[in-house]
């Protein structure tokens, strides 16, 4: 086992852990401000990518499909935000889950009736295409350095939205005290659409961006979806900080124990039992991770407790 | 408003007669799809004693579905294969018997559930849905990657396992074991909902800290009532692999746990039969729409969403006028 | 001197820089009503919750029977003898009132643990629940939704829950609110009956309730008790008339 390869194993971990922190953001965010559990943010991953796949198909460019994924998701959000989502922020858990479920199904069942249920592709522009080669000799995908980079410059960006603009001081102020802020006068219902336009964007930008790398097809967004939850549950709600760390410990506890437990239990196990004992232990890695995490602090790290 | 007990004697009536006209008509598809219906409505049924009762939002109960399901596959698996399940600790055998296989789901599933919510019973609310939607999420990976019993193609099992004094193959033989299990299921229920434990975990739901403060254990009740429902969850699960002759990890797929949820609201939540009407309303609409249309699961969709925003109690709420909800 | 059924040692509690409860002792002896009185903010709610367990204090200790719970949760300190009464009703609002009632007899039982045999109609929980409906005037509402009831009857459904859990002490955090004259009058009643059973750690803003019933009165002010004493003696403290009358300046 090389130190090359590890390097390799470490960026497809941060990778994949920045990618799920687009989606762990804006559903992080969601639920801290409107206290709502949206399932269809999934389904906004995927719109994103199949608004990204059909423009670049149509035009050619990388860069409008980025863009046509950020206006096609948000767009979306903002409509599915005003048609049915504020509705249920006064209602149950259960309601609200029962709800946005309702909406996986009609976003899932309307994108294959219109794109139908073969895979699209978003090809890697040329221009970020190939490997490169990074200090110590470690030759990498270029594209996946580019994710890196994009998702933590988003990661910056977010953080200063929050710390320093005037929406961000809403948003923060709308976590404690929703009466308070519409007391100062904060038209809240704009805000809550503009909150969830802007989750659904990060969404949908994630999706295409992922897109480019695997297949983009009905239901890709709900493992995601799913992962980022856990995300959520390790990093503790609401907190976009909880959100970046526990996405970087996801993608990597993911992606490391995918390589790295079938070698392990090679040292010690026939090579066929040790690959079947080490990808089964490794499907679950994360999950254990978030028992352990739930054991140790029930509200994840950084989470209020209480 | 129709009283829920006349309704609920329709519904029964109508888990009798349609299937005994199938038989006479010689429609053995529709037994199969009543079949379907009624363990479609044992899983919920399963489910509604930890989310109508005791308001514990589950979105993984298809861990415990799968797990039943699994339960009957590899023990089918290895009967029909002549190969032992395990030599050590102990020979553990395969086999064809229904009730062992069912005893074997209740217990396998009793004890996820307890591991499963023994971890998300520290937390509550929004936290409880994500986590047990993980760790079925994990269930579902974890079949996924288990190549011995077949991994993403699942297990088929060539002939129905077998139940003393019955031919399990002939489909109205079948429906009538599973009818057995769900109206047992439900009366026990029915029982189980009046009884101490049933007022102590209805009144938990809602108001914990009262029950905490008469000195009961919330934890513990609601510890209980999500081992119970596992349980049940789980037989229902190895009942729908031996329908279907197969198993594979779509068993264990949200979409599966939605689905348990989606019976349990439709019908109305909370309510004794609400499981049941919601799964025969699901199976007709699956199949009456998905022969209309491939794209079926908008319409459930757009049912389901009008459902939530306007018609709370479901549809027994609708027809028998409020008497619980889970408000 | 006698043994105090319930008694703090000193507790503190303080929310960020704010102190909500400061060096509080108090005691509550076999017999005997002890209110517990002062102005909007003074901490009544805090104490009340440390005592019941709801709230860890930051320091001192709270003794049941000569027993430290300050570490106990809620449910053993109930089980250890202590029922209490909420200001903010926390009923089972869907059930009916013998259901709620019922439920405190499950809980005197301690063992919720029967699933097959139905629990309104058993006469171990029902002779229990319904004895103390009684008491309180509500067995006639037996049959109603607890949602339907006024916000005074639900006061005396928690009164009445209370009950059934034949307990060692009484913590009672504003029974009387919401009742008016008739049902504070015959609340009053049941509670002179009550202490003979067992003593109440009395919450209350209902003066002539509390200069009614109260063997001892602890004035509470900004966290701090600044006098205990009898129903005269408060009266005549010229701390307390400080407090009370500055305030309302």
């Amino acid at each position: 086992m090389s130190l090359v390869l590890i390097a390799e194993q470490i960026l497809n971990g941060l990778q994949f852990g920045i990618m799920l922190f687009l989606m762990a953001a804006g559903l992080t965010l969601i639920f801290g401000v409107m206290g709502l559990i949206n399932l269809a943010h999934g389904s906004l991953y995927m719109v994103g990518a199949f608004a990204a796949a059909a423009v670049a198909g149509a035009t050619g460019s990388f860069l409008l499909a980025l863009v046509a994924a950020l206006a096609a998701a948000a767009l979306a959000g903002a409509i599915v935000e005003m048609v049915v989502i504020r509705r249920l922020y006064d209602r149950d858990h259960l309601d609200q889950v029962l709800a946005t479920f309702a909406l996986i199904l009609i976003f899932s069942e309307g994108t294959r009736w219109v794109f139908g249920s073969f895979p699209l592709f978003l090809d890697i522009p040329a221009y970020l295409a190939g490997p490169v080669t990074l200090p110590g000799g470690i030759q990498y995908p270029l594209y996946r350095i580019a994710l890196i980079v994009c998702g933590l410059l988003i990661a910056l960006g977010l953080a200063l939205m929050i710390t320093k603009t005037r929406i961000g001081i809403q948003i923060r102020a709308g976590e404690n005290d929703r009466e308070m802020i519409a007391a100062l006068g904060v038209d809240i219902s704009k805000l809550y659409t503009i909150i969830f336009a802007l989750g659904a964007a990060l969404a949908g930008l994630a999706g295409a961006l992922v897109g480019a790398i695997q297949s983009v097809e009905v239901g890709m967004g709900e493992p995601v979806l799913i992962l980022a939850f856990v995300v959520i549950v390790i990093g503790g709600i609401g907190s976009i900080k909880g959100a970046l760390v526990g996405s970087i410990l996801v993608g990597l506890t993911d992606t490391l124990g995918g390589v790295f437990l079938p070698q392990f239990f090679q040292l010690f196990m026939e090579v066929s039992t040790a690959t079947n004992v080490g990808s089964s232990l490794a499907s679950m890695a994360i999950y254990i991770l978030m028992g352990a995490v739930l054991i140790w602090r029930p509200t994840g790290l950084f989470g209020n407790s209480q | 408003m129709i009283s829920e007990r006349y309704f609920n004697i329709a519904i029964l009536a109508l888990l009798i007669i349609v299937p005994t006209w199938a038989y006479f008509a010689d429609e053995p598809f529709t037994i199969t799809l009543m079949t379907r219906a009624a363990i479609f409505a044992l899983a919920a049924v399963g489910l509604n004693l930890a989310l109508g009762t005791g308001g514990l939002v589950s979105f993984g109960h298809a861990a415990f579905f799968g797990m039943g399901g699994y339960v009957m596959g590899i023990l089918a698996h290895h009967a029909q294969t002549f190969t032992p399940v395990a030599e050590v600790p102990f020979l553990i055998e395969g086999t064809k018997s229904m009730p062992v296989i069912w005893l074997v789901s209740i217990l396998l599933s009793a004890v996820l559930a307890w591991v499963i919510g023994f971890l998300s019973l520290r937390t509550s609310g929004v936290y409880f849905i994500m986590i047990t939607l993980a760790f079925a999420q994990m269930m579902f990976f974890f079949s996924i990657s288990w190549s011995e019993y077949g991994g993403e193609d699942g297990l088929s099992i060539y002939v129905r396992n077998s139940f003393p004094g019955l031919n399990t193959l002939d489909p109205i033989q079948f429906y009538i074991l599973c009818l057995a299990i769900l109206l047992i299921v439900l009366g026990a229920m029915a029982r189980v909902v009046k009884s101490p434990f049933g007022l102590a975990l209805n009144a938990a739901r809602q108001s914990p800290q009262r029950v905490d403060a008469v000195g009961l254990n919330v934890k513990r009740l609601r510890l209980v009532a999500f081992i119970i429902s596992g349980a049940i969850t789980g037989l229902a699960g190895a009942l729908f692999a031996d329908l279907n002759r197969f198993v594979s990890p779509t068993m264990f797929s949200w979409q599966l746990s939605g689905e348990i949820m989606v019976f349990i609201i439709i019908g109305g939540v909370g309510r004794l039969f609400g499981p049941v009407v919601g799964a025969l309303i699901f199976v007709a609409l699956e199949h009456f729409l998905g022969g209309l249309s491939d794209f079926w699961h908008i319409y459930l969709g757009l049912l389901l969403l009008m459902i939530v925003l306007f018609g709370k109690g479901g549809i027994i709420g609708m027809i028998c006028g409020r008497e619980k909800s889970h408000g | 001197m006698v043994e105090p059924v319930l008694l703090t040692e000193g507790i503190s509690k303080s929310f960020g820089s704010v102190i909500a409860c400061e060096n509080v002792s108090l005691d509550l002896r076999p017999g005997e009503i002890h209110a517990v009185i002062g102005p909007n903010g003074a901490g009544k709610s805090t104490l009340i919750s440390q005592i019941c367990g709801t709230l860890k204090p930051d320091n001192g200790r709270i003794f049941l029977h000569g027993t430290d719970v300050s570490s106990q949760s809620v449910r053993e300190r109930s089980l250890a003898g202590l029922a209490r009464t909420f200001q903010i009703s926390a009923l089972a609002m869907e059930d009916t009132v013998l259901q709620n009632a019922v439920l405190g007899a499950l809980g005197a039982t301690g063992n919720p643990w029967k699933f097959l045999s139905e629990a309104l109609p058993d006469p171990n929980y029902r002779e229990n629940a319904e004895l103390a409906l009684k008491r309180v005037g509500l067995l006639d509402f037996k049959n109603h939704r607890t949602a339907e009831l006024s916000h005074g009857q639900r006061r005396q459904l928690e009164v009445a829950i209370a009950l059934t859990l034949n307990p060692s002490a009484f913590i009672m955090d504003e029974p009387m609110a919401g009742l008016g004259a008739e049902g504070s009058k015959r609340l009053t009643g049941i509670l002179d009956e009550v202490r003979t059973e067992a003593p109440i750690l009395l919450v209350e803003h209902d003066m002539d309730a509390v200069f009614a019933l109260a063997d001892r009165i602890s004035v509470l002010v900004y966290g701090k008790i600044i006098a205990t004493g009898t129903v005269d003696e408060i009266r005549n403290n010229p701390a307390v008339q400080e407090a009370y009358l500055g305030e309302s300046k």
